[in-house]
């Protein structure tokens, strides 16, 4: 242990500690700007300096160890002085119209300037030329709020080994851009959004698509059909209203019912759909497994299936073909639901709601539209624009009545619930496939062991005679490692679940950013707590699902469900496929 | 009214000089990371502010110069803007009135020039395009690339082997390089900002000198494969070595009596101890390393049958003629065949003999001193250019000149003088030192007499060949007289043969050959169907800790005294003493863990 005086208390820390988590133990407060623990502890912003007896310079607390006997203050004003200072600085580099960003209020260079009381600045505003950006990308970057933090490189390269950001340029020119100047499109980008969710400001944002949804519900040709992903559940009124993240998604319903939606469904739905045809898909590819081949890659995440199409083309063949719940969601909307309603598909307008920003590149990929000619979905809202639009609209979730979703695409599983956390595909299609292979219900709970935030996983289960070998990988640098592996022959499995954003949709890129929060855990917790006490458990279940069966798919990979439900993840190529 | 007064220095003159010496300082270890044309541009800033504002190229040019540059960097310029930058660094340097101007023009225009691709990308991309480094700058410098901030932080906590263990993780020859290693680590050290960069091969030595304990390293599995390496000097060695702990079996084919190559035969003990060379090799071959001495190779295909993969390191032993008459004479030796029979413990007495010694580089200064050792009554270094030109570091010159040496600069060899066919003087021209000629000052025969310098010895150290005929005329490409390899080390059209070292490079340093040994390592392995890694296994780094800026200048190695050391073969350099290396140590800036090591660049773990 080691005993240091901060701001006059004695703390006593492990050794190793950094001063700022030193200062935490004795309740004082370092403000912190470009640290993120454990991915960004570079030291850059200089705002988190303080003062250490014996030495000329200032020390940055979040890089930098405590030693015996240090006596450290964080706020003498020399400390003071050099933290406004380099605020100030980066102010003056920065686009402060904080009122036309889509970060205000939940910015911390914002909150720290705040914070710090800048009321003014001794600097002024230096002219940052405003780089050329594609508006049309899903990913929108402006470099004048960029304040160098350097953690979109870090998050890229370590937790998503992509690689996309870099910086561009030395000494005062110094910039961060795509990789080598390049342009975003031309680069392989899984658009996984966690660049985004890491930005401490709005230099790296979603494409706003709210107004294109505004159009469409003031349109009265228009039937607007939303479907709701299911882990926005655990996080959409995180940053609404007084009741936090505990509001129920029936909330949301009414909500969106309240600003005009025609119809709001349930993409836990074609979440139980995925797992029937899936999970079917999987039984004829284990015969390949088992011989040696390779596993079946699951399908549901646009950005997974991005990177596996832009790093490893020797898999695509053993991606599943079927379609993401939003995208079967889509081309049921605009098929069977019609049907269902007797309206024209191309009068209505199919909104996805979803924790992700890499849904909106796959919904306009040119093949994603197999239910009329038009696209199956039409605009993918992040849950941060949802929220936007609900702030916009000034509906106030407080005293929105909660009201059920609509049918009869409205009800999902447990099992299609738990889709939103990292393993809860792989436990769905488990559950199932005992169903299927055995012909009677799994245990509750028997394939637990998919469940938890390690970035790879591995079991084995007994199924009729067979060993089936399954993994989980979540963060794309863990489904590199897992592919390596699968590639070189140092693993052998029958199938595989990734999802690119670790932890699962629950802490996807589209999600309400809290900064220097890492939520999968909790929110996790709220989907298993719902598969829990859910009446059905079981996708095969689905009430719903058997009556789409029944009524007009027929069976899990008939003729019309290849048709809807089925893509060919050759279609469409990313860069590095080219 | 006084009418003169004397100069004194003003307080802000004192200032203007700090700052000029400062900016010298930084400039000197900064020649990796920047951009090139951020650095162009913040040049002819810098040039100038140097202008006294008389002159239009100078006054006017040279700030528009400056500016095209930024738009360039602020992505505001076209393909034309380089063209103008170009036509106006062209018309300050024709048309300025001083110096100020037209050698900024020039410079400026030499930039543009050289970094044409380098501003094009930029106008292209937005982002610069030069192949930064922006490593740590010690390990950049390094082309073995050592983990030198963490050996260091090992040596300042006392833990000396594994300060050599991380080493070795590179460099199989720390001991080797501790000594003699040419250290262009120390060129690029941001210490050098402070005060004086930090003396690395030093504390190396230091290291190799005093390790607590010795260890053998971590030996893979045997793989079954063969290699042959041919040749057994550092790359070779290096080779050698790296393969043995992925587990292959190697076999080293020396034509010569003993093992080291140049190590033994081109450096003499006095710089490198033989028992201690002898040490290191050892140390290797114990890896469970064959050696075949008095092995030299001419049937290459009969090897590469015999072995699954071959190395050939063979060196640049053969040496240079003059071209002089009386080049035959008794007398008359090369620097290469001197030192080999040194090498070979063959003493040559030079007793009583006045020497002349041809030269000016690092092996002219090394039979120099060699040859006083040998007894030789008076040794001249004749050299046609100044002192100041000799391509010999400055330390291997004041040695020399310390044990007696004359350096006799600016006289050109004409002829050797023979007297009953043996030496008995060396005919010289004087020079005078001219302008540039390919990148050096030439010399040209001043307008002065012949002399003859009287001597019963010369010795040709003008450079070393490579003898390569044997194996061109089995068909490996070479160039000029150096093996043709790529920069993975293998050789076109010849599947599992690989070069690399002196023979490749041309004479060129230890460290050089070590990472030629490590790269056809690295390649090798994976030519024979294998990804071993070499990581520093569980070499454990004491943490980093904050002091902040603390002056404090560098220690020196120092030297036994000229009078004592020219009279034997023991080693001249005194090592740091263990409260030198402590201080020197704590003297790192740990670039690892502060400024862009913190985010990138700061530890290969693993190659």
């Amino acid at each position: 242990m080691v005993t240091l005086t901060i701001d006059g208390k004695v703390a006593e820390v492990e050794e190793g500690t950094t001063i700022l988590d030193a200062a935490r133990t004795v309740g004082i407060e370092i403000p912190t700007l470009c640290y993120l623990r454990d991915l960004n502890e570079i030291g850059s912003c200089r705002v988190c300096v303080v003062e250490v007896d014996g030495i000329d310079q200032l020390v940055a607390s979040c890089n930098n160890r405590v030693l015996e006997g240090m006596v450290v203050r964080t706020n003498s004003p020399t400390v003071r002085e050099a933290r406004k200072m380099n605020t100030e600085l980066l102010l003056s580099m920065h686009d402060s119209s904080c009122t036309s960003c889509v970060r205000s209020g939940n910015c911390t260079l914002q909150g720290l300037a705040n914070d710090l009381g800048i009321y003014y600045n001794d600097y002024g505003e230096r002219s940052v030329r405003y780089l050329q950006w594609d508006k049309d990308l899903p990913l929108i970057r402006d470099n004048r709020k960029c304040i160098m933090c350097h953690r979109c490189i870090q998050v890229c390269d370590k937790v998503q080994a992509s690689g996309v950001w870099d910086v561009t340029n030395r000494a005062s020119h110094a910039s961060i851009n795509v990789s080598a100047g390049a342009r975003l499109s031309d680069v392989d980008c899984t658009l996984c959004g966690q660049c985004i969710t890491h930005c401490p400001t709005g230099a790296l944002r979603e494409r706003d698509d709210t107004e294109k949804v505004f159009a469409a519900l003031g349109d009265p040709d228009v039937t607007v059909v939303a479907q709701i992903a299911p882990s926005v559940r655990t996080a959409w009124a995180e940053s609404l209203g007084s009741e936090g993240g505990d509001v129920p998604l029936e909330r949301l319903v009414g909500a969106l019912h309240q600003m005009g939606f025609d119809y709001v469904l349930n993409t836990d739905f074609t979440a139980d759909l995925t797992i029937m045809e899936e999970g079917s898909e999987l039984l004829h590819h284990l015969e390949r497994s088992q011989k040696g081949g390779y596993p079946l890659f699951t399908s549901c995440c646009p950005g997974w299936v991005r990177f596996v199409k832009a790093h490893y083309p020797q898999l695509v063949d053993d991606v599943s073909t079927s379609k993401s719940p939003q995208q079967m969601f889509g081309a049921m909307v605009k098929s069977y639901y019609a049907e269902n309603l007797g309206l024209d598909p191309h009068k209505v307008f199919s909104v996805s709601i979803m924790p992700c920003v890499a849904k909106k590149a796959e919904c306009s990929y040119e093949n994603m539209n197999d239910a009329c000619g038009d696209p199956d979905v039409d605009v993918v809202l992040t849950v941060r624009e949802v929220v936007r639009m609900i702030r916009a609209d000034h509906v106030n979730v407080d005293v929105v009545s909660d009201e059920p979703f609509d049918e009869p695409m409205g009800y999902g599983t447990g099992a299609g619930i738990i889709f939103g956390a990292t393993g809860g595909v792989m436990e769905a299609a488990l559950r199932t496939a005992h169903y299927l292979v055995l012909g009677k219900a799994p245990e509750d709970d028997m394939f637990e062991s998919v469940r938890g935030l390690k970035g790879w996983k591995e079991a084995t289960f007994e199924l009729g005679g067979t060993d089936v070998r399954v993994a989980v990988a979540s963060g794309l640098a863990n489904a590199k490692a897992l592919c390596d592996a699968v590639v070189a022959g140092e693993v052998h499995y029958d199938f595989v679940e990734v999802m690119a954003c670790p932890g699962g949709c629950v802490n996807g890129g589209g999600q309400p950013i809290h900064d220097g929060c890492e939520l999968a855990g909790v929110r996790a917790e709220k989907l298993y707590g719902l598969d829990r006490v859910a009446k059905y458990r079981n996708s095969y279940e689905n009430p719903q699902v058997k009556a789409a069966y029944e009524n007009y798919l027929g069976e899990p990979l008939s003729e019309r469900a290849e048709q809807l439900l089925h893509t060919d993840q050759h279609a469409w190529s990313m860069p590095g496929e080219r | 009214m006084a009418r003169l007064h004397v100069m004194e220095r003003s307080e802000a003159q004192v200032v203007m000089d700090d700052l000029h010496e400062a900016i010298g300082r930084r400039l000197a270890v900064s020649s990796l990371a920047p951009c090139p044309v951020e650095f162009t541009a913040a040049f002819v800033g810098m040039c100038a502010t140097q202008s006294c504002g008389k002159c239009t190229p100078c006054r006017v040019g040279l700030n528009v110069l400056k500016d095209l540059m930024e738009s360039v960097l602020d992505g505001t310029a076209t393909e034309a803007t380089i063209d103008l930058i170009e036509k106006t660094a062209r018309t300050i340097y024709l048309s300025s009135d001083c110096a100020i101007g037209y050698e900024a023009g020039e410079m400026a225009l030499e930039a543009v020039l050289g970094f044409r691709d380098d501003f094009e990308h930029h106008v292209h991309t937005g982002a610069c395009g030069f192949e930064q480094s922006q490593l740590v700058p010690c390990v950049s410098g390094c082309p073995a690339g050592v983990d030198i901030p963490g050996y260091i932080s090992l040596v300042e906590a006392g833990e000396l082997t594994e300060a050599v263990r991380l080493i070795r993780k590179d460099n199989p020859l720390p001991l080797v390089c501790g000594y003699v290693c040419e250290h262009p680590c120390e060129m690029h050290c941001r210490r050098g900002m402070v005060d004086d960069p930090m003396n690395i091969r030093g504390l190396k030595r230091f290291a190799v000198d005093h390790m607590e304990r010795d260890y053998r390293p971590h030996m893979a599995e045997p793989t079954g494969k063969r290699v042959a390496v041919v040749g057994g000097g550092p790359a070779g060695l290096s080779c050698a070595y790296y393969l043995a702990v992925m587990g292959h079996k190697v076999t080293i084919f020396e034509a010569r009596k003993h093992l080291g190559g140049m190590l033994r035969y081109g450096i003499p003990s006095y710089r490198l101890p033989r028992e201690r060379l002898d040490s290191e090799i050892q140390w290797i071959l114990d890896c469970g390393i064959d050696v075949r001495l008095e092995t030299p190779v001419s049937d290459l295909a009969a090897l590469r049958d015999e072995f699954d993969a071959t190395y050939l390191a063979i060196g640049a032993h053969s040496d240079r003629k003059l071209g002089l008459d009386g080049e035959d004479a008794e007398g008359v030796v090369s620097a290469v065949e001197m030192l080999r029979a040194i090498g070979d413990g063959d003493m040559p007495s030079f007793a009583g003999e006045r020497v002349c010694v041809i030269g000016g580089g690092n092996v002219a200064m090394d039979v120099a001193r060699s040859a006083v050792r040998c007894g030789a009554e008076k040794v001249t270094i004749v050299y046609r250019r100044r002192v100041a030109d000799m391509t010999a570091q400055d330390e291997e010159i004041a040695g020399a000149a310390a044990e007696g040496c004359e350096l006799l600069e600016l006289h050109a060899p004409l002829a050797i003088e023979v007297k009953d066919g043996s030496v008995s003087g060396l005919r010289v021209q004087k020079q005078i030192i001219g302008g540039l000629s390919r990148g050096r000052f030439a010399p040209r025969a001043a307008d002065e007499d012949e002399a003859t310098i009287p001597c019963d010895r010369v010795i040709v150290a003008i450079g070393q060949a490579i003898d390569s005929k044997g194996f061109a005329e089995q068909g490996v490409p070479c160039s000029r007289d150096r093996i043709a390899a790529a920069d993975d080390g293998s050789i076109e059209g010849f599947d599992g043969l690989f070069a690399g070292g002196d023979c490749q490079s041309g004479p060129a340093t230890v460290i050089r050959a070590v990472n030629a040994g490590k790269v056809a390592a690295a390649n090798i392995d994976g030519y024979l169907g294998f990804n071993h890694t070499i990581d520093k296994h569980n070499v454990d780094m004491p943490p980093v800790t904050f002091k902040g800026k603390v002056s404090c200048a560098r220690c020196e190695l120092t030297m036994r005294e000229a009078s004592e050391r020219k009279g034997d073969w023991t080693l001249v350099e005194r090592g740091l003493s263990a409260q030198e290396a402590h201080q020197e140590a704590s003297r790192c800036l740990r670039c690892d863990h502060f400024g862009f090591g913190a985010f990138r660049g700061g530890r290969i773990m693993q190659w």
